[in-house]
């Protein structure tokens, strides 16, 4: 099969692997809806309404309102907006620091020792609780729970990329490349990373669930996005409070976490399936 | 053996040197002055200045981490200023009901894992086989902190079969221990079990294609006896060392589930330590919690080669 042919039938085997269509559908619609989160909410999810404080769901609110009378439905709507920020980011962090770490341990081996044992030892934490200490030192807001979720994640995708490296540059190619006389730079960036491309389009699928929900996580414990911002772990945690009276102001925001969480989790699986078949669970 | 076991342990203590540094850089992540943040606004500059010396801060950073590593070795935390105690002590008083928790959602995943993951691969592709691996695939996506509240909600409040929220010992009244443990349990561990399933079902699966499978059955041995011991017996090791990774994401888990249950554990400790700015508790948790990790990680690998007679890694 010619080069030509092969790129040509990727989008088609990605279009008809059911997983990736039903997980990309999904994530489409959580997209849509934070980017019209304005024209979509029916209220402003920060207006506090104590009138209408624990209403159940009606034709007014859509999902009810909170135990401060804020509408639900515009809480749901706008907190995608948090969980999305939080999840591309730390992907994109992840990825980028993965991609440093894991070609300069693949490629240099003294320095491999060294990273790869900082890695383990980072990835012995459990994931949650390193993210609380971190958030722990430096406070609340969005960028510190994207700086942790980063620092809790980055390893993971190092050791992908690193053990990518390592087995493509034995491969005939690279060598040639060498023997052309290209250097170590060149060689990575066009001989080697397009290989990893597969690999991270899938891990990052993963590591977007990961992070939205740890987000989620670290805002209801209270060390996560501050208490005002309309975010699902915030609306969920204030749910806990008023439970016994309205079971839906939690029960919602964890139904757009758990559906998000399904669509990243279908396309991860879907992506994999499809880039790598070797890896296709039976 | 002993010389692998020897070999597996000296590689910990790189990783456990990372793991203590890492909590020691956590101090230097404050932004600011971290004594001023943790004595609060109200504190006197003579203060400040006296706990920047006790906390040795005013020193060099090589030599503050070398310090650290000393004291940690020593089996020295620290001490919590607001709980008035050693690190140690407070981690000691918290860690039985996180255990406990941790043990027990452990074997909720199995229970509910394994038989899932062999009922599938049975008969791959039937319903039963689709059906629980779509509960699996829901299992996986649904946040367990999330699933608590709604078994609470459920089974606490609508039906009243189980208290909503709080914590007995085990060792003083079992019963009213169990009553308290089975939501906490199940949810925490329901996720899990989601994960064992998946991963049970493609060993089962690859298990029973083996030609070891037909030999059996073509001797005329029973569909269960051929299910069970020749094919169950050898998807087994992978499964273990799933079961060390589950039990690493429990020991995450059960942070969060029990602040929803209001059990009194290591994770209600380090939140309330967080919000307190208490960092020597923020960081004796995770140190111990890494450690833990490690150490079961070496169990596992124990326990795979006396399952797998073949590893010897020699």
């Amino acid at each position: 099969m010619s080069d030509a042919v092969a790129r040509a039938t990727w989008p088609r085997r990605l279009g008809r692997s059911r997983n990736v269509v039903t997980g990309a559908l999904i994530v489409t619609l959580v997209v849509l809806g934070a980017l019209f989160a304005g024209a979509v909410s029916t209220h402003n999810p920060r207006r506090l309404d104590p009138a209408n404080r624990l209403k159940p769901p009606s034709a007014q609110n859509y999902l009810g309102t909170d135990e401060f009378g804020r509408d639900v439905w515009s809480l749901v709507v706008h907190g995608s907006q948090v969980s999305l920020i939080v999840g591309a980011t730390t992907m994109a962090l992840t990825s980028l620091g993965g991609i440093v770490v894991g070609l300069v341990a693949g490629y240099y081996r003294r320095l491999d020792i060294v990273l790869m044992r900082v890695m383990d030892g980072l990835m012995a934490f459990p994931a949650i609780l390193l993210a609380i200490a971190l958030m722990a030192a430096r406070g609340s807001g969005v960028g510190n729970v994207i700086f942790a979720l980063s620092v809790v994640y980055t390893p993971r995708t190092a050791m992908l990329i690193r053990s990518t490296v390592l087995s493509i540059r034995e491969l005939d190619y690279v060598l040639a490349a060498r023997a052309l006389g290209r250097r170590d730079l060149a060689i990575a960036f066009r001989h080697i990373l397009p290989n990893c491309i597969g690999p991270l389009l899938v891990q990052g699928s993963f590591i977007f669930a990961y992070a939205i929900l740890a987000e989620a996580i670290l805002g209801f414990l209270g060390v996560g996005v501050p208490p005002y911002v309309p975010s699902w772990g915030n609306v969920i945690a204030s749910g806990k409070n008023v439970i016994r009276e309205a079971f839906w102001v939690s029960l919602f925001p964890g139904l757009a976490l758990t559906l998000s969480g399904l669509g990243l989790n279908l396309l991860g699986d879907g992506l994999r399936d499809t880039l790598d078949p070797r890896l296709r669970v039976p | 053996m002993t010389a692998y076991l020897i070999r597996r342990i000296l590689a910990l203590v790189p990783v456990l040197a990372v793991v203590v540094s890492v909590a020691f850089l956590l101090i230097h992540l404050i932004p600011g002055d971290p004594v001023s943040v943790m004595l609060g606004p109200d504190a006197t500059p003579a203060q400040i200045q006296a706990a920047r010396h006790a906390l040795g801060l005013d020193r060099p950073l090589p030599e503050q981490l070398l310090k650290f590593y000393a004291r940690v070795l020593r089996g020295d935390l620290g001490r919590s200023y607001f709980l008035d105690r050693p690190v140690t002590q407070a981690l000691l008083e918290r860690a039985e009901p996180t255990l406990v928790l941790t043990l027990s959602a452990l074997l909720v995943a199995i229970v509910i894992g394994v038989p899932s993951g062999i009922v599938a691969a049975a008969q791959p592709g039937s319903l039963w086989d689709r059906t629980l691996m779509l509960a699996a695939l829901l299992g996986v996506c649904v946040p367990g902190f999330w699933l608590s509240l709604n078994f609470i909600y459920l089974f606490a409040v609508r039906l009243g079969w189980l208290p909503a929220a709080g914590y007995a010992s085990i060792f003083v009244d079992p019963v009213a221990a169990l009553r308290y443990m089975v939501l906490p349990a199940v949810s925490l561990g329901f996720s899990q079990s989601a994960l064992i399933a998946r991963i049970s079902r493609s060993c089962m699966l690859e298990a029973l294609q083996q030609d070891y499978i037909r030999t059996a059955r073509a001797k005329g041995l029973s569909h269960a006896t051929v299910t069970w011991v020749h094919a169950f017996r050898n998807a087994l090791v992978p499964v273990v060392t799933v079961i060390g990774i589950t039990m690493a994401i429990l020991i995450g888990g059960a942070v969060v589930t029990e602040i929803v249950f209001n059990i009194p554990g290591l994770g209600r400790l380090i939140i309330s330590a967080v919000l307190r700015r208490d960092y020597p508790v923020v960081q004796g948790v995770i140190l111990a919690t890494a450690t833990a990790y490690v150490l079961i990680n070496l169990g596992v690998d124990m326990l795979y080669v006396f399952i797998d007679p073949r590893i010897r890694y020699e």
